[in-house]
């Protein structure tokens, strides 16, 4: 595969096995900064064990995995990869339920980790003022004092976009971001997330071909564990390959 | 930074609690020793010293809550971080006996006299001076509960499995203490204590003071609790109870975090079970059973985990109860025991504390709404 430098995100020759399974099969995929990929494909395709392997909840078989280049994430784990960069958002909204939405976004704003500066820390005026501005982008201001649990599962997302802004990352990696979106809400998210394309690379998960058409990126297809095609849309959807095996005729 | 964390520890319930434990700080032993005993208010010694024994095992129960009901590990093993406090002041009270012990050897406890010890083991040294024996109530529990959380937490230990490594590590502790080579009085454990910091131990005013010291401890771990409570960390604990694998996916290192919450509550349990000798005038391997441990997730249960009023309510309505029935119906205190757990736990899940406070917030009239959202349509300012 081609030269790792200048890229944000570098799968080279990926295998990952459970019990036998071969979740991934010399899986390789490049991001560059700044760019969006939408990865779509069958269940069972992989897809988010791809996720896995990047975030350091799975140590890949086999393969590497580079991160701005220069990074190898296989030898980190979650909190060192999140604290590097790479923000996840999970394909079951997860959000901390029991504590209010501003809470759920000042414990995803970056800033120091540790034990001891969490304990010292006081919010800042910059930092409440940049948690407003999310909660406004994530269109959650009216209800930041009300509990996660409470939000509709729409606004969880919503929610849990919001924290991955408030982390920072360069690279996003998004696991179906419109599962229980009304259509107004996806199109909108569509809308959010070429923005944060503009900065940041992004890598979205997705079924809803719409969705994909809205995000207008680069496409990959994933099926058994390794890429099926690449390119815009339109050439992915028209590849015979990703007919038979996801499309459906 | 000392004084914010102390100023946001002083939250409205937090100032309410601290200012009730000391007024009953200096209250009940007033009402014990200015009183006289006629006289209606008059609080008897017995029932100075049975109230302090309730509130070193309130701070126990906060100490268990700070990690369980905050941070989601259950520890059935708090009884031994509680013992280990205890048998450092009990060793150091025994040095205070000097030769008026049976045998009247000037240096070696009675036991050893007994089991034909020659000289002290190096582990009694320094335990004749209080400020070696208070650095090492602190410092053992704590030390403890360093290397093992940091073991457990740094191989993902969780769940029951954690909770049954607890409840081993309790039960080894209880077993190595049985053990008359242990040099720690075995079976019998370590007792009749003379002195405490040069005052006899069984006077009155001697138990008095212990009372109030036992109450301001307990007023300090409040405060102690509701900072880190009330801090960014304390929102990171909760985080870590509901979502642990999220929370390690926002960067947060879950272990150190655990570690922490383990260390501190280790530390205040060891000095809850170090005012707990004292007054009970006895330490013993039986303090290490794995049941007394369960008994602290009763109280802890009861009061109402995840809150910090609960715990202290729990404990002291527990062992008030225990002590009505185990002098009524003796036989049948642990049917009640274990009744009472599964009442809660079916009725009660939030504990009496839980269960008022969502009672409080069903009848407060829902606050007017924000102004509505703006349209889905308009963007908002970026």
């Amino acid at each position: 595969m081609t030269d790792k430098t200048g890229t944000m995100l570098y799968l080279n020759g990926v295998t990952v096995s459970f019990d036998g399974f071969r979740a991934l099969n010399k899986l390789s995929i490049i991001v560059h900064p700044a760019e969006m990929l939408a990865i779509i494909g069958p269940n069972g395709a992989g897809k988010t064990t791809m996720m896995d392997i990047i975030t350091g909840k799975t140590r890949p078989d086999d393969g590497e995995v580079f991160f701005d280049g220069r990074t190898d994430v296989t030898r980190l784990d979650e909190a060192d990869i999140a604290n590097l960069g790479i923000g996840r958002k999970f394909q079951r909204p997860t959000v901390f339920e029991s504590q209010t939405v501003w809470e759920n976004i000042e414990l995803a704003l970056k800033k120091p980790r540790g034990v001891f500066s969490t304990l010292a820390y006081r919010a800042s005026k910059a930092d409440t003022d940049r948690i407003e501005e999310i909660l406004a982008i994530v269109r959650l201001s009216s209800r930041k004092s009300e509990l996660a649990a409470d939000l509709s599962h729409g606004q969880k997302q919503w929610l849990e976009v919001g924290m991955l802004l408030a982390q920072d990352p360069k690279l996003l990696l998004v696991d179906e971001p419109v599962a229980g979106m009304t259509d107004a809400e996806t199109v909108e998210t569509a809308k959010l997330l070429r923005e944060i394309a503009t900065t940041r690379s992004v890598v979205v998960v997705e079924h809803d071909m719409s969705f994909v058409r809205d995000l207008g990126s680069r496409v990959t297809c994933l099926a058994e564990g390794s890429v099926l095609a690449e390119g815009s849309l339109d050439q992915v959807s028209a590849n015979p390959l990703v007919i038979e095996r996801y499309l459906g005729r | 930074m000392i004084t914010q964390m102390l100023f946001r520890a002083l939250d409205r319930r937090a100032i309410w609690l601290v200012a009730i434990l000391i007024a009953v700080a200096i209250l009940v032993p007033a009402g014990n020793l200015l009183l006289p005993a006629g006289n209606p208010l008059h609080v008897p010694t017995y029932a100075v010293t049975l109230s302090g024994k309730y509130l070193t095992y309130a701070i126990l129960a906060l100490a268990l809550d700070l990690v369980w009901g905050y941070c989601g590990i259950l520890s059935l093993g708090h009884g031994a971080f509680f013992a280990l406090g205890g048998y450092a002041m009990g060793m150091y009270l025994m040095r205070q006996i000097g030769a008026r012990g049976v045998y009247a050897n000037p240096v070696l406890p009675d036991f050893m006299v007994f089991l034909n010890y020659k000289e002290l083991p190096w582990f009694w040294l320094g335990f004749d001076q209080w400020w070696f024996a208070a650095i090492m109530i602190v410092l053992v529990p704590g030390l403890l509960a360093f290397v093992f959380g940091w073991f457990a937490f740094r191989s993902r230990v969780t769940g029951v499995y954690l909770s049954i490594i607890t409840q081993a590590l309790t039960y080894a502790l209880l077993l190595a203490f049985f053990r008359n080579d242990m040099g720690l009085g075995g079976n019998n454990g370590l007792t009749d204590f003379k002195d405490i910091l040069g005052q006899p131990i069984q006077a009155a005013t001697t138990r008095g003071g212990l009372f109030a010291a036992t109450a301001i401890t307990l007023a300090l771990s409040v405060l102690v609790c509701t900072a880190i409570v009330n801090s960014k960390l304390g929102k990171v604990m909760i985080a870590v109870r509901d979502a642990e694998s999220r929370t390690r996916f926002l960067g947060y290192r879950v272990e150190n975090v655990k570690l922490f919450a383990f260390v501190v509550s280790a530390v205040m349990a060891g000095i809850a079970g170090a005012l707990y000798v004292p007054q009970v005038g006895i330490i013993n391997p039986g303090e290490f059973e794995p049941s007394n441990s369960i008994e602290v997730v009763i109280w802890t249960a009861v009061g109402g985990r995840g809150t910090i009023v609960g715990p202290i309510i729990g404990a002291i309505l527990v062992n008030f109860g225990k002590t009505i029935f185990t002098g009524a119906l003796p036989e049948y205190w642990l049917f009640a025991l274990g009744g009472l757990f599964v009442v809660v736990t079916l009725f009660l899940p939030r504990g009496i504390v839980g269960t008022l406070h969502g009672w409080r917030a069903r009848r407060k009239p829902i606050a007017p709404p924000e102004p509505a959202p703006a349209a889905l349509e308009a963007r908002p300012a970026e």
